[in-house]
């Protein structure tokens, strides 16, 4: 198991906790909450992945062998779900990035937030994660 | 009053008229394991059942292209799609059939007269007069036009209830002006324009006027020979009515005036290669083959509305606005966006500093549908310098228990955001 997958998995299982949604959306807020700051100066239209209803800020970068994201959003459900996918996909090789399942999307239940069709974001950065590591793997 | 037709529910009287409720299957479903409580009718309303029926027996028994077959589901088709136009003519009161053009909903009804009515009397240094509440619909046909023409648009203000500042939209009424084009209810804030007022000002400088009534022909008795308007336009989905299908209300010798919009079959009496004679108002507007069952559909919901009447409409909606606005500014920390001392079924508002798609996102869950974000009116959130707003949306059939349903998901939502 690699460490995309692993993390998934943890992740799937810390939220099996919950069986209240009020508790699992708390949960998702405060993991939202404690993303690290965005630079102020990063935040222009230029890192912005355009959604209709709330503003979501992404960077990648490279770092030794391993792809390095933030990002955040103006919205708090929205930057829980960020820190998901960052807990998921931030600091792994380009390889596992490309090789994993996103099982967790239905094991989370997030599909409603995760389809293309909802305005906010995440499927772009979802998609960008994933573009990001093909690219690293064909530079290398 | 009409009389009630068979699948209604509803009756005149305002206690009942919350049973309209029964009238529209897409209410009676449960969302996350709550009742739908649907507060969006603003974006889109729902249908009641005779609408759904109509359109049904349209498609199953009569469906046919119109205006051009002699065999019996043409004349049908026919007569279904004209007397779908006559009921118009009859809602708001037009002059005649010849005034009312049925278009793909207000958006088109808007290009529409930009193009086809303004453009080819405009030069550079002319003038469109717009306000700052107006949904983008109401804008950007404008912009396209001041960049084919290098005509000048010109923005009247607004105050901080939302309410536009009549003097100096008076002011800026100017010898240079062609069109006055301003909402007769903004979507994002609910306040009432006092359009018949302006539309005199307006005449007496001799400038016409577009009044986009997408909010407001749902919601008030809309009389357009009374208001004396230019040009009325407004949709059907917001009027429990299909989408794709809408209005343009025009004066018949503007509409004489004015070249047509789109070319097709449908529109013309005559082609030749060497030219084309044009067929009568109002088809010349009418390029192709048009929305014939959004039409009927159409027709069914402007029956709707007039067997419970437009005055009890207003009246239930009004009372119903008055108690979601006392119930959401008893919470602690609200802000009330739109103020307006004149409002139609619509409260926009910010809870603390939950962002309106999380606020959106939470209610959700509970089974209750709100609007969130800019709603097509991005000018109208600069103004009040926020991202969007949560915007709860009435109708007929929404009543106090909807607004009780309300507020008690927004108080969750407080707990959740903590």
């Amino acid at each position: 198991m690699n460490e995309v997958q692993r993390a998934q998995s943890e992740l799937i299982e810390e939220f099996g906790l919950f069986d209240d949604w009020m508790d699992r959306y708390q949960f998702i807020i405060d993991l939202g909450r404690r993303l690290p700051d965005f630079p102020e100066n990063e935040k222009t239209d230029a890192n912005k992945i355009r959604g209709c209803q709330s503003q979501v800020w992404f960077l990648a970068e490279m770092k030794g062998d391993r792809l390095h994201f933030q990002a955040i959003s103006d919205a708090a459900i929205v930057s829980g779900l960020i820190a998901v996918l960052l807990r998921i996909y931030s600091d792994r090789k380009p390889e596992d990035i490309l090789r994993s399942s996103v099982d967790f999307v239905v094991a989370l239940n997030f599909e409603q937030h995760l389809s293309p069709t909802r305005s906010n974001g995440l499927a772009a950065m979802l998609k960008a994660i994933q573009t990001y590591a093909a690219e690293a793997v064909r530079a290398a | 009053m009409n009389q009630l037709s068979n699948n209604s529910t509803c009756s005149d009287s305002t206690t009942s008229i919350a049973e309209c409720r029964a009238d529209f299957p897409a209410l009676d479903q449960k969302i996350n394991d709550h009742p739908l409580v649907y507060l969006d009718s603003a974006a889109s309303s729902q249908q009641p059942s005779s609408v759904i029926d109509a359109v049904s027996s349209y498609q199953k028994h009569d469906h046919a292209n119109v205006h051009r077959g002699v065999h019996t589901l043409s004349h049908r088709a026919t007569e279904a799609y004209e007397g779908a136009r006559d009921k118009i003519v009859s809602f708001i009161n037009a002059n005649s059939r010849r005034e009312v053009v049925f278009t793909s909903g207000t958006t088109q009804a808007i290009n529409l007269v930009a193009q086809s009515f303004c453009r080819p009397r405009m030069r550079a240094g002319d003038k469109i007069v717009i306000t700052h509440l107006e949904h983008h619909s109401n804008i950007v046909p404008w912009q396209l036009l001041c960049e084919q023409t290098g005509a000048e648009l010109t923005v009247a203000p607004i105050d901080e209830k939302g309410q536009v500042e009549i003097l100096p939209l008076l002011a800026m009424l100017d010898e240079n002006v062609r069109l006055l084009a301003i909402a007769h209810v903004s979507n994002a804030l609910g306040s009432v324009l006092p359009v018949k007022s302006l539309i005199s000002e307006a005449h007496s400088r001799g400038i016409p006027v577009l009044v986009d009534g997408a909010q407001a022909v749902p919601h008030l008795a809309v009389d357009v020979q009374d208001l004396d308007c230019d040009f009325y336009a407004f949709s059907g989905h917001k009027m429990f009515g299909p989408t794709g299908i809408g209005i343009l209300y025009a004066k018949e010798a503007l509409l004489e005036k004015m070249p047509p919009y789109q070319g097709g079959g449908d529109m013309i009496l005559e082609v030749s290669f060497g030219g084309t004679t044009f067929n009568d108002l109002p088809y010349k507007f009418e390029a192709g083959t048009p929305n014939i069952s959004g039409a009927v559909g159409l027709g069914a919901a402007v029956d709707y509305l007039q067997n419970i009447g437009m005055a009890n409409v207003t009246r239930h909606e009004q009372e119903t606005l008055n108690y979601m606005t006392s119930r959401l500014a008893d919470l602690d920390d609200v802000r009330m966006i739109g103020t307006a001392d004149e409002k139609a079924s619509v409260q926009s508002f910010m809870l603390g500093d939950i962002h309106p798609h999380d606020l959106g996102t939470i209610l959700d869950h509970q089974g209750v549908a709100i609007r969130t974000g800019h709603h097509c009116a991005m000018p109208v959130m600069d103004f009040f310098g926020i991202p969007g707003t949560a915007r709860a949306s009435l109708a007929i059939y929404n009543g106090k228990s909807d607004i009780d349903r309300l507020v008690q998901a927004l108080q969750t939502a407080r707990t959740i955001f903590g």
